[in-house]
């Protein structure tokens, strides 16, 4: 593990830490280049100190939203108390600084994705409005009456809806690959499915109910056999598993800052170069534009022509603190240590009786969804909580996966790297209580 | 905030294992559907008035023990009752799992006090409410849907 940590990431991330001197303490300072040292990179999260009705906070629903580390909660705060200023067009000092500030984190998301270029990165809110960004852009201007848009059944309802809204807008069809008794892709259907009319295909990456992760890089050969273009929803993949958009092949990738260990209200589209430039703006506004007159305006060149309005600067500089931290902590070694976490945990869970797993795939990582013989998931939630454990209970907003495996529900643990062994039996113990109450 | 002992009281744990009145209604004269989008926790509740009085009232769903154990004594409690007489324990009970009930009247929401421990766990307000939301509405003559949203 200690040898993967951080070889494609660490070099780029500290050099461009290093370049940003102006723009405050983003540079964690503890970080070990190679082991993953949990312990210590704990404490570079103040909030996993906080004590819950005097136990102590195990955060296991890290696939709602990850906890900052101090130095992205130091960028931001930095940026406010010392560089605030809105972008583009300033002549004044704190201006050029806010603007070069903000452009320095779209290079560093590009490095971060591998992109070919930082005009491939739009940032917009998060994740949702990455998607919806593309239905409503690339959607509304490519695809027609009877066009088809082939998703999965374990989409997050953000990579179902805006496709919904897109086809009462267009009379496109979606059509959704369906899922095994695993929660794994059901392969020669993605095959069968996609025919001559599919226009796009848009498939989550690591389910957050799940856990799965599809073989994304396969789907998108076959897609592209018939110049199909691929979205993929990396909101939860981007917090745990390398991301690659050149070696994917991937034309869409959408991820949030939130999720990345960043501040929410910012997330990421990335896009292929050659469709961004071919997409017409979605919002209209200020900074999206060349020239505006009375009668009609022309656009600024890619990204900025989807980034209308003044952008969420100070989230974007804490996204770029986040991504240097996640850089210098390593995604292998990060991937790897949450592997352990999670077979760990569903050792445990298994031992529990009445415990039943729902996602079972051979290729999972960082969530287990699992529900209780005889007890509700809110109940279970409730007891946790008791215990100072932070859980989801719920449908994860992916009713489709939920009605798939006959559940109103599932209890969700959800694994970041700075989780521990220890708290993974906290939860096991806490189960076993819940067992007892509910006898 | 409440201790666990007092949320998952035994009176909560037996009403969620074996509920009362939990049946669909041949000859309802009202039906109402309840659900908790949040949760997705659904309810069907029947009522069969005679007037202004409760005669039957049963229900079925999907729900969380609180939820489940909440509608179980909800129609235990109201069966019977004038429609201003349940109304009216509604409004207490409603006092109760939001933490602004007068102690003096405790003793009049009868077996419902179980239910008080509810009032340490915000979150849990609606899961309770539930049953009570689709009454009023079937009390209401409203047929249809209610949401606790």
């Amino acid at each position: 593990m200690s040898e993967k940590a951080g070889k494609r990431e660490s070099g780029t991330a500290v050099r461009s830490s290093a370049s940003r001197t102006d723009v405050g303490p983003v540079a964690p300072t503890r970080l070990a280049a190679s082991p993953l040292d949990t312990g210590r990179l704990r404490v570079d999260f103040p909030i996993l100190d906080r004590r819950i009705r005097g136990k102590r906070l195990v955060y296991l629903d890290n696939a709602a939203t990850t906890q900052k580390p101090r130095a992205v909660i130091d960028a931001v705060s930095h940026f406010y108390t010392h560089e605030n200023a809105n972008i583009h067009r300033g002549v004044h000092h704190l201006s050029d600084r806010a603007t070069v500030a903000y452009d320095e984190v779209r290079q560093k998301t590009a490095r971060f994705l591998n992109a070919r270029s930082p005009r491939e990165v739009v940032f917009t809110r998060g994740t949702t409005d990455s998607i919806n960004l593309v239905a409503q852009s690339y959607g509304r201007a490519f695809l027609t009456a009877g066009d088809e848009i082939l998703i999965t059944g374990m989409e997050h309802h953000s990579n179902i809806v805006p496709w919904q809204l897109l086809c009462e807008q267009t009379g496109a069809v979606l059509r959704a690959v369906p899922l095994n008794s695993a929660g794994e892709l059901e392969l020669e259907q993605f095959a069968h499915l996609l025919n001559e009319r599919t226009r796009l295909v848009a498939v989550v990456h690591l389910s957050n109910a799940l856990g799965t992760i599809n073989p994304v890089k396969h789907l998108i050969g076959l897609a592209h056999v018939r110049n199909i273009p691929v979205l993929i929803d990396g909101a939860q993949s981007a917090p745990h598993l390398p991301l690659d958009v050149q070696e994917l092949d991937c034309d869409f990738l959408a991820f949030s800052g939130h999720k990345l260990f960043g501040p929410t209200g910012v997330g990421v589209l990335y896009g292929r170069e050659s469709l961004l430039e071919r997409m017409p703006p979605c919002q209209g506004g200020g900074g999206m534009i060349e020239t505006v007159t009375l009668e009609r305006s022309s656009w600024a060149p890619i990204p900025a022509k989807f980034e209308a309005g003044t952008p969420m600067i100070a989230q974007a500089i804490g996204l770029g603190a986040a991504i240097d931290y996640v850089s210098q902590v390593g995604l292998p070694a990060i991937a790897a240590w949450e592997k352990i976490l999670l077979d760990y945990a569903t050792h445990l869970c298994n031992r529990i009786d009445g415990v039943r797993i729902i996602g079972t795939a051979q290729d999972k990582a960082a969530v287990l969804s699992f529900v209780l013989d005889g007890v509700h998931p809110h109940d279970v939630g409730t007891i946790l909580d008791y215990d100072g454990i932070a859980v989801r209970a719920g449908h994860h907003c992916a009713q489709p996966v939920m009605r798939h495996f006959g559940v109103p529900a599932t209890v969700r643990a959800s694994f970041a790297f700075y989780n521990t062994k220890e708290e993974v039996e906290v939860l096991a113990d806490s189960l076993v209580r819940v067992r007892r109450i509910f006898g | 905030m409440g201790s666990l002992a007092t949320l998952y009281q035994d009176l909560i744990l037996d009403h969620n294992r074996a509920p009362q009145n939990y049946r669909s209604m041949e000859n309802a004269n009202r039906r109402v559907e309840g659900n908790n989008p949040l949760c997705g926790d659904k309810l069907t509740l029947w009522l069969r008035m005679e007037g202004d009085r409760i005669r039957d009232v049963s229900f079925q769903g999907s729900g969380c023990a609180i939820s489940r154990a909440s509608a179980s004594l909800m129609t235990a409690a109201v069966k019977g009752k004038t429609r201003q007489e349940a109304e009216d324990l509604f409004q207490r009970f409603r006092r109760m799992v939001t933490g602004s009930l007068d102690p003096s009247e405790a003793q009049s929401l009868g077996k419902l006090v179980a239910l008080a421990g509810v009032s340490g766990y915000p979150i849990r307000v609606k899961c309770a409410s539930l049953s009570w939301h689709a009454l009023k509405a079937a009390l209401d003559q409203s047929d249809g849907v209610v949401s606790t949203e």
